[in-house]
């Protein structure tokens, strides 16, 4: 019996102890933890995408607490809403990002790059980017094996077996940037998703010379420079042989769609017909920028009934927008 | 008979021109010299464009220490420098010329006389194997004075002659080895005294019977040389193979062959040390084998680097008009099947290989049954079908950790497993993505 007191009483007495130094060690080498961070990594998807630049949602949450700002921050998988959260949890006003959508920047279908030869190794494009240039004779273009449509987290990318290249699914796509990532030949391009998804970009990475470039694909590339020449934003670079449209210039006016002369040049997602005989395109520019106001939609749509007083309208628009009485002076003005 | 221990396979050796006498190709209207024809930098342009060149004029010269200077294989006028297209569809960088005539440099001795005293020493012999641009012809084209300057404490004490010719259809060296032998046996003389070494043992499997009796004759006259007939058995004519065979040493993971004291160099690279140092003939040809199944002619042809491959293959009788057929630069195992035929042949063109509609294509692939044939074919000791998972599912550090790096894409893993799956495909971009790692991370050391 009196054993048992005696252990009971030392391991008590060892037990307080300890208890009594851990209760010093804890308070002296105290790891401060910013609650914050638990509190962002909730609200963020959990993708662990990567699409930040940070490794995984909570290097991306700890990174947002230590800066205190959320200047060149965002989630491109969560986009605004998820943001705004962060923001609200930060006590800060999370920045308008605009979102990005990937592009696929190869007109090479089955019908404008024919093979040349046939690839028998492991169905992949790496493997069969660091072997060979490919089974067209263009060396830059997709391969079509579909390293990206692996890569993406989201299931935005299809390889469309019919044309043999892939294809991006905007609605799905958050533009992360893995795909981009994937491409050994870089032919994936995170761009700005545009107004309503509107977007003109060159579909073609073709280095090669204009003839070299035209044999392999029709619709390549040919580094013409015309686009360029044609710009008035002055948005569009030709360097080795191909151009480039920078998004953050582009306005959007399609100058360039009609001049190119294989076609080279991609817009999505517009409501009228890209490609009009050489007098139009002024008219063209004109419709596109009435699209960037909301308000005078109202008008085009009448024009289409009363040819004749198209003049008249025009007046009315700006009396209109001065007063203020939009809907009655319009309507007024017809009847 | 000796071989190697670990792994290897016993492909079919199909040497069909074995017995075809080394022809002398034709020159052609145009071609095209690429400045990169070994491993390291690309060689720059010494010539421009307009200029009269002659046949072992320097026309690039090699930039850096791992590199080769390129002479002209053809006489006539420099058309441009400019891109081309490889056999692979990629550009190259390459010297076009306008092949007029055949005029030789004066100073190379184009007599066949052999020319068998020499008396220079190492450091002369390196300085001419360097200028005379001469890479290993083996396949890997390393620059052969790179090989040659062993920095102390390092010391060979072996010179390992690779005759070996394991790849199935390859004849090249074969009758190289039967027609130059006594040539040989002097460029064998001259490395030894480069590297300083007093015993030079040439390995020869023993599907080439003729040759071991040939060379073992004219070995007798060479003191310090020695044949050795080794066992078919595919990798024999890996560098770290070739040693374990012929001296029973085996090369540390991560090591050069010169930590055990051995120095490898192919046949035809000593052929070429004998024209380079004792008849003043800078590299500007080579012997190709020309073969395939169905083709009519299997030759073993002398090529001078820049003719297009087309002229080749129609030398042996043309590409199959009609069906699926697979070219392949080199042997069937390591070779690179290649697109384009009218690019043109170069430094490491040891062979073209033509197969038929029903060896084109690989078979259809299936599910890995974990039978482990190619961990026993592996002639480096490494597991194949796990190295090409985790390549597969981008592990990089575990395939560092699996010695990815020690993989010498023989090929043994993709021949054996029954399964035809693309091992070697998944292993060789794991090799590619951890070596770009392993050279970033050294960098920023």
């Amino acid at each position: 019996m009196n054993i048992v007191i005696t252990s009971i009483v030392i391991l008590g007495a060892i037990g307080c102890l300890s208890a009594v130094i851990l209760y010093f060690v804890a308070k002296k080498f105290k790891v401060e933890q910013d609650d914050r961070i638990d509190q962002i990594v909730e609200v963020l998807p959990g993708a662990n995408c990567g699409g930040c630049g940070f490794a995984g949602c909570q290097g991306f949450a700890t990174a947002c607490v230590k800066a205190g700002s959320l200047e060149n921050k965002f989630c491109p998988v969560g986009g605004a809403p998820v943001m705004q959260k962060v923001g609200s949890i930060l006590g800060v006003e999370a920045s308008e990002v605009e979102p990005m959508v990937a592009v696929v920047r190869c007109n090479g279908t089955c019908a404008n790059r024919p093979k040349t030869n046939t690839y028998d190794g492991a169905k992949n494009c790496r493997i069969a980017a660091s072997h060979y240039a490919g089974e067209t004779a263009c060396g830059y273009g997709c391969l079509g094996f579909g390293d990206c449509a692996a890569a993406c987290n989201c299931g935005a990318i299809k390889v469309n077996p019919e044309t043999g290249i892939v294809e991006i699914d905007e609605e799905l796509c958050v533009g992360c940037g893995a795909c981009a990532k994937a491409c050994p030949h870089n032919v994936i391009e995170i761009r700005k998703k545009g107004l309503k998804g509107r977007r003109v970009y060159v579909g073609c990475v073709n280095k090669d010379k204009g003839a070299v470039a035209r044999k392999a694909c029709k619709a390549a590339c040919i580094g013409c420079g015309k686009c360029e020449k044609t710009c008035p934003f002055g948005a569009i670079k030709v360097e080795n042989n191909v151009a480039y449209i920078d998004f953050n210039v582009c306005k959007l006016c399609r100058k360039c769609v009609v001049e190119c002369p294989t076609g080279a040049i991609k817009d999505v997602n517009f409501p009228t017909p890209p490609v009009k005989p050489a007098p139009k395109p002024v008219e063209e520019k004109k419709t596109v920028e009435e699209a960037k106001p909301v308000e005078p939609k109202v008008e085009e749509v009448k024009v289409e009934e009363v040819k004749v007083e198209e003049v008249r309208i025009e007046e009315v628009k700006t009396d209109t927008l001065d007063n203020g009485k939009k809907p009655d002076a319009v309507e007024q003005s017809l009847f | 008979m000796k071989t190697f221990k670990i792994g290897g396979v016993h492909p079919n050796d199909s040497k069909l021109s074995a017995c075809q006498p080394i022809e002398v190709m034709g020159l052609p209207a145009k071609a095209v010299i690429p400045l990169s024809q070994h491993i390291g930098a690309p060689a720059t342009p010494v010539v421009e464009k307009g200029a009269h060149v002659v046949v072992g004029q320097l026309i690039a010269q090699g930039t850096g220490f791992m590199s080769a200077n390129i002479h002209s294989p053809y006489s006539g006028t420099i058309e441009k420098i400019d891109n081309a297209v490889d056999a692979w569809g990629m550009p190259c960088k390459s010297i076009f010329i306008n092949v007029e005539g055949d005029e030789w440099d004066e100073s190379i001795d184009r007599t066949d006389t052999i020319v068998r005293a020499f008396a220079y020493t190492p450091e002369e012999i390196v300085k001419k194997i360097s200028d005379a641009g001469i890479v290993g012809l083996g396949g890997a084209c390393f620059p052969t004075h790179v090989k040659l300057s062993i920095k102390a404490p390092a010391k060979a004490d072996v010179l390992i002659v690779n005759g070996v010719e394991c790849e199935p259809y390859l004849t090249c060296d074969h009758r190289l080895m039967m027609e130059h032998g006594e040539e040989l046996m002097i460029g064998i003389k001259i490395l030894m005294k480069a590297i300083n070494v007093d015993r030079a043992i040439i390995g020869i499997e023993c599907n080439k019977p003729d040759v071991i009796k040939h060379l073992t004759d004219l070995s007798i006259k060479h003191f310090g040389i020695e044949v050795c007939p080794l066992k078919m058995h595919y990798p024999q004519g890996g560098e770290k193979q070739l040693i374990d065979a012929c001296i029973g040493r085996q090369v540390p993971s991560g090591a050069l062959p010169i930590s055990v004291g051995a120095v490898v160099d192919n046949v035809a690279t000593c052929y070429a040390v004998y024209e380079a140092v004792q008849k003043n003939k800078p590299l500007i040809d080579r012997v190709v084998t020309v073969t395939g199944d169905k083709m009519s002619h299997p030759c073993n042809l002398k090529v001078r680097f820049g003719t297009p491959l087309k002229d080749l293959i129609d030398k042996a009788g043309g590409l199959p008009t009609e069906g699926e057929y697979k070219m392949i630069a080199g042997g069937p195992m390591m070779g690179r099947s290649f697109c384009n035929a009218d690019s043109p042949s170069s430094k490491r063109t040891s062979g073209i290989l033509i197969l038929p509609e029903d060896k084109a294509r690989r078979a259809e692939e299936e599910n890995c049954i974990r039978c482990g044939k190619c961990i026993d074919a592996c002639p480096m000791g490494l597991e194949p079908y796990l190295l090409s998972r985790i390549s597969e599912v981008k592990n990089w550090d575990l395939m560092e950790e699996h010695h990815v790096m020690d993989c010498i894409e023989c090929g043994c893993c993709l021949y054996t497993c029954p399964a035809n799956r693309p091992l070697l495909d998944y292993i060789r971009m794991g090799k590619q993505t951890v070596g770009g790692i392993i050279r970033a991370r050294a960098q920023k050391k």
